[in-house]
């Protein structure tokens, strides 16, 4: 035991010091969007007061509050923190696996291309179950994200080529969608509310039916952030350091794609989110895949509650769709990056 | 020995490198493969480090086919250091060196001691221990180079491939670089193996040199034995006069200047080779 060597004292606090700050970060973020989580309960909602959140956690609520604050509050704020955390993994892991900040699920095209085959799935095939909802809205995510990739890919993909591309299927998508809603106008306002994302009137069901998939997806990619990390160094590196870097690209890919259809498949195409949640993580807490991944799933989740709640709040009863708030943050966002990365 | 290669047949896509290729790195000393550009050099250094992989022949590591082991287990025995290097944005040499620990971690796994003896370790040995709470991108040319070998030692294989690893560093950084690797082969044993660009960079540090030309080893030996006037004439196509290295002792090759780039038949412009000879006279 006295052998033991006298550097590894020294080594340790560095790590763990840095691992504190990254944690702490987190940590905060998470408590910020819990405290969000119950102020914003009752924003835009009549007869449910700021505080009634904090009421309801207590079970001082009159009944008639709080079968509303039940029924139609919470499952918003749980499907914020759900559809939140999974774009912005989704959004960081992206970008790690291609090596590219534009790299989000909406910029290479997930979201719309999700959108537009739910959409057709919702319109063509009212009878569907609830369940094939998903899943085409996953094939959809795949399918846009294989096309971008494949015409954006020349040895690898620049930033802004992939954004271009990405524009370019989007508003492919973005066509299809128009032609479904001209041939089908009975059903326009339920699908464009959809569309542009948003979280009125979902319900536990909603909750209930997308929750695997951040259970079981998040983790999944925690896993792989540390192989997450060694593709940041390029392929050849990481190759040499033993990662076997085309099918852990794969997996992860896949993963990312996945969750970021099924997210849109629950709240219809919430845009920007993905991008933005990430870039501000790699800020506050820098490349480290496990850190940052969290980290990002805090800000999702954040940026989702604070922008439904000025969506309900702004003009009640009027309730503007939590997918145009995002876009109004995240349109100058994405040009301010694209000036700054764009090359 | 360790690591070679026999009879391999190189090519990306339909662009073949190399036909019939079998090279043997020595263990224990410093190899260095040079040649003209676009011989193939790098290209059999990927080859060796099993990045690429040969469509014939193999690469035999400790006496089996690279590509029967695993990625991760090559990694334990065999480091690459390629290039095209980028670190992450900010990253710490501290953590950068850490990932050499990556072929020796499981997935979330807490480091071990062996782990981070490994990183002291090489932070020590490259001279780094000072710069570890640096980020990589405030680093000069050679120290962050000396950072890329760091993480390569911290692997833990006494087998490290460079691939130009001086290229793009001013001279007294080349040498920090090469004068590093040249330390780690004699105190630490490590075996090196590296492309350069320089001839006399690859004379001063080189046991063994191996000439490549257009895909084809031209000749190998100890500097002395392989660079010569008619082999520089021959590979590179030019004239050079061959002194020893007046503090080394090593081979110092002087190129003569005129063109004589393009002469397959040796017969070099007139003025170019009169004005070699009549140099070459007043040398002596």
């Amino acid at each position: 035991m006295t052998a033991q060597p006298i550097t590894a004292p020294v080594a340790a606090p560095a790590a763990a010091r840095r691992g504190r700050r990254e944690w702490g970060i987190a940590g905060a973020i998470t408590v910020t969007a819990l405290l969000a989580s119950v102020l914003t309960l009752g924003a835009g909602a009549r007869g449910v007061g700021w505080l009634d959140g904090v009421a309801a956690i207590a079970g001082r609520l009159d009944p008639d509050t709080a079968t509303l604050v039940e029924r139609f509050l919470v499952p918003r704020v749980l499907l914020c923190w759900l559809v939140g955390i999974a774009l912005a993994v989704s959004g960081g892991v992206l970008q790690g696996v291609i090596r590219n900040p534009l790299a989000a699920p909406d910029i290479i095209g997930i979201t719309k291309g999700a959108g537009v085959a739910a959409m057709a799935a919702l319109l063509l095939w009212p009878s569907a179950p609830v369940a094939a909802l998903p899943v085409a809205a996953f094939a959809g995510g795949v399918a846009a994200a294989l096309l971008v990739y494949l015409f954006a890919y020349r040895r690898g993909t620049s930033p802004a080529r992939l954004a271009l591309v990405g524009i370019a299927v989007s508003a492919l998508c973005e066509g299809g969608v128009r032609f479904l809603l001209v041939r089908n106008p009975l059903d326009v306002n339920a699908a464009l509310s959809w569309l542009t994302g948003s979280m009125f009137g979902r319900t536990m069901t909603h909750v209930v039916q997308f929750a695997p998939w951040v259970v079981v997806l998040v983790p999944l990619l925690l896993y792989y952030a540390r192989r997450l990390d060694t593709l940041g160094l390029g392929d050849d590196l990481a190759t040499g350091l033993g990662e076997p870097v085309e099918r852990t690209r794969r997996i992860t890919l896949l993963l990312a794609v996945a969750l970021a259809a099924a997210a849109v498949s629950v709240a219809g195409t919430v845009g920007f989110v993905g991008l933005i949640a990430p870039h501000m993580a790699r800020r506050l807490v820098g490349g480290r895949h496990l850190a940052l991944l969290p980290t990002a799933a805090a800000l999702g989740a954040l940026l989702l509650l604070l922008a439904d709640a000025v969506g309900r709040g702004v003009a009640p009863p009027l309730e503007i769709p939590v997918g145009l708030i995002t876009a109004l943050v995240g349109g100058p966002y994405f040009l301010y990056l694209l000036t700054k990365t764009g090359k | 020995m360790r690591l070679r290669a026999e009879g391999v047949e190189l090519a990306y896509d339909q662009f073949v490198i190399a036909t019939d290729l079998s090279l043997t790195i020595p263990d224990g000393k410093v190899s260095v493969l040079i040649g003209p550009n676009g011989c193939g050099k790098s290209t059999a250094l990927r080859a060796l480090s099993r990045l690429l992989r040969p469509r014939q022949g193999a690469v035999l590591l400790d006496g089996k086919a690279i590509h029967s082991f695993s990625t991760k287990e090559v990694a334990r025995r065999l480091a690459i250091l390629p290039q095209l290097l980028s670190a992450p944005e900010a990253i710490t040499v501290e953590d950068l060196v850490w990932f050499g620990r990556h072929p020796h971690r499981r997935s979330l796994s807490v480091p071990s001691t062996v782990d981070r003896d490994a990183v002291e370790w090489a932070l020590e040995v490259t001279g780094t221990v000072p710069l570890r709470r640096k980020s990589v991108d405030q680093l000069s040319g050679g120290q962050r180079q000396r950072a890329w070998i760091a993480l390569c030692l911290a692997q833990g294989t006494d087998l490290i491939l460079l691939d130009e690893p001086t290229t793009f560093l001013d001279v007294a950084y080349q040498l920090e670089v090469l004068d590093l690797l040249a330390e780690l082969n004699r105190t630490q044993g490590k075996t090196v193996a590296m492309v350069l660009h320089d001839f006399n960079m690859a004379a001063e540090y080189a046991d063994h040199i191996f000439v490549m030309k257009a895909g084809v080893l031209v000749t190998e030996g100890s500097p002395e034995q392989v660079l010569t006037p008619s082999l520089l004439h021959e590979v590179f196509g030019i004239e050079a006069q061959v002194h020893a290295h007046p503090v080394s002792g090593k081979p110092l090759c002087i190129p003569i200047k005129g063109r004589s780039r393009s002469v397959p038949d040796g017969s070099a412009t007139p003025v170019a080779a009169s004005a070699g000879t009549r140099a070459a006279a007043a040398a002596k």
